[in-house]
């Protein structure tokens, strides 16, 4: 367990000096301020305005980070071959992979927070209501980004930096309109029935992460509905980085 | 002679890898067959020409790939068992390390996935620093380290356990000559602490003047493997080269038969002599003659001249 962690703060460390996490990071608390602008210029609830943003700059900039970061962390260490000197101490594969996505989460952890902080300020400053719904949105959307992180990782074990981007977007996209994707198999043959119906069922159902709606309409969400989206989510999250840990065990570091 | 378990702390049999590259994944040998012994506190060295197999060998070794077929065993224990890795040093070709970290993080990392802790660590790092002729880089980013500092930084993770066997793949690679002799001797200390080395180099000036027992690898076959004593006595004869003044022209009909080579070059004649028997045939002549005598210089073949004769024989091979 010590040395998944030594691996996770070090991990933790490295993006902490990369520019890129700083610039979105800067990015999406300007995106949440501008809200107060945005507010003033539109007509109608600006309440719903300054939440549906910043929950959507959150989001958005948090997978942007889980993605971007998360392809390389093992592609690159593999690119640079700092991974020859890991692999050689007494540390199993398994424990690396897990250490680096834990020192990803950790980052994730951090950015989200700065985030949330932000969007507090603004609806402080703005008198807009905070309840509780909000900050069970905030939790399921940060579940979201350790799937996308589990995702992101479970690709950069075998392919490269610019496929895992693609695919790991792709995930993303397909598991925001997978319901869209029974609905449509539906109205299709035997076949392609089946297909969708296998696609549904192993790409990720982000859209159970988005509590946005609730949020904006003040709908609250039962504590079990909450367990339930949890389990869903780290249940998946398990899955992929038992699937990272099989695949990376498996590959030659040439 | 005969070695009980104990003494032999890496043996591999058998061991061979196979690559796929290209498109069609066309399979090309890296290894071939691969039988190495390596005995307790000896410095071994793992020679041979650049491709010719000894970092996937050492790869292999150290579990960053898996051989095609064939069997390796440290301390008894198969490789990849993760426990073994406790008693093992190991630096990597042209080392690449997390150039954000500093000298002192960079070998705390290395000394907590040891398990590593606490005032251990601390004194262990600053012993390191020390050892290496670094103390003065503690606080200094990695990406501002120079080549050699690198590599000595390198020694350093890789000695962060006080393992038992130490495995440097190529560790004069890059250095200059003070870096270069700085490693040597470093190496030599270790023996001296009892510990096992095995590394791997196509530098053999530095091999000769270190390793107990040599191995040179060509093309992924072991093609010669013993003490350098043994290799080099039995790779060809030493000559004698001897220089002679006012010999005439008599004196070189008389001992044309018994040289290999003349040369003559103003009033001196270099004759180059194989063996006991032909110099003192020679320096009858050179008496007899009333010549007088220069030097007389026996030189033994070195282990690059084994090393060139084992290249250019396997090329030849494969060419047939």
């Amino acid at each position: 367990m010590r040395r998944i962690l030594s691996i996770s703060l070090n991990t933790f460390r490295e993006t902490l000096r990369e520019k890129l996490l700083y610039n979105l990071l800067i990015f999406a608390l300007l995106m949440i301020g501008s809200s107060i602008l945005l507010s003033r210029l539109t007509l109608g609830d600006a309440n719903r305005l300054i939440l549906d943003l910043g929950l959507a700059s959150i989001n958005l900039f948090g997978v942007i980070i889980a993605i971007f970061v998360g392809i390389g962390l093992v592609s690159k260490e593999i690119d640079k071959k700092t991974i020859y000197t890991i692999v050689s101490k007494p540390v199993p594969r398994y424990e690396f992979l897990l250490g680096k996505y834990l020192g990803l989460c950790i980052t994730l952890f951090v950015n989200t927070a700065i985030m949330v902080v932000g969007l507090l300020v603004v609806l402080r400053v703005m008198d807009v209501p905070i309840e509780l719904v909000l900050f069970k949105s905030l939790l399921l959307i940060f579940m979201e980004l350790l799937a996308i992180t589990a995702v992101a990782l479970l690709f950069s074990t075998f392919t490269s930096s610019t496929l895992s981007a693609i695919f790991s977007l792709a995930v993303y996209v397909i598991g925001h309109l997978s319901s869209d994707l029974k609905t449509l198999g539906g109205k299709l043959d035997a076949v392609s029935r089946a297909v969708l119906n296998a696609l549904y069922y192993l790409m990720p159902n982000l859209e159970r992460f988005n509590l946005k709606g609730h949020v904006i309409h003040r709908l609250d969400v039962g504590m079990t509905d909450l367990a339930l989206i949890m389990c869903y989510g780290l249940a998946y999250t398990a899955l992929l980085l038992i699937a990272a840990a099989v695949i990376f065990q498996r590959r030659d570091f040439q | 002679m005969n070695l009980s378990e104990s003494d032999v702390v890496l043996k591999t049999e058998g061991l061979r890898k196979t690559f796929k590259v290209g498109f069609w994944n066309r399979p090309v040998t890296a290894l071939e067959h691969l039988d190495v012994e390596v005995r307790r506190g000896e410095v071994f060295g793992f020679l041979g020409p650049n491709g010719a197999g000894k970092t996937t060998t050492l790869k292999i070794l150290m579990g960053l790939i898996y051989p095609s077929s064939g069997t390796a065993w440290i301390m008894d224990r198969p490789i990849g068992d993760v426990n073994v890795k406790h008693q093992i040093g190991f630096l990597p070709e042209s080392p690449y390390f997390y150039d954000y970290l500093t000298g002192e993080e960079f070998l705390r990392f290395y000394g907590q996935l040891f398990g590593l802790h606490c005032a251990a660590l601390s004194d262990r790092i600053d012993y390191l620093l020390q050892l290496v002729g670094l103390p003065h880089v503690r606080t200094l980013q990695l990406r501002k380290f120079s080549k050699g500092m690198l590599q000595r930084i390198g020694i350093a993770q890789a000695l962060i356990n006080d393992p038992h066997l130490v495995m440097l793949d190529e560790p004069m690679s890059g250095l200059d000559p003070v870096g270069r002799k700085e490693v040597r001797d470093l190496i030599l200390r270790l023996k001296e602490e009892g510990k096992t080395i095995f590394f791997s180099s196509h530098i053999l000036h530095d091999a000769e003047l270190l390793c107990d027992r040599v191995s040179i690898l060509v093309k992924g076959r072991i093609v010669a493997m013993g003490s350098v004593k043994d290799l080099v006595g039995h790779a060809s004869a030493p000559s004698i080269e001897v220089v002679v003044e006012g010999l005439g022209e008599e004196g070189l009909a008389h001992i044309q038969p018994m040289v290999e080579r003349i040369a003559a070059q103003g009033g001196r004649t270099l004759l180059v002599l194989k063996g006991q028997e032909q110099l003192n045939g020679a320096l009858d002549v050179i008496r007899a003659a009333k010549a007088t005598l220069i030097s007389v210089t026996p030189h033994q073949s070195s282990l690059e001249d084994l090393f060139m004769k084992e290249v250019r024989e396997q090329g030849e091979r494969s060419a047939s």
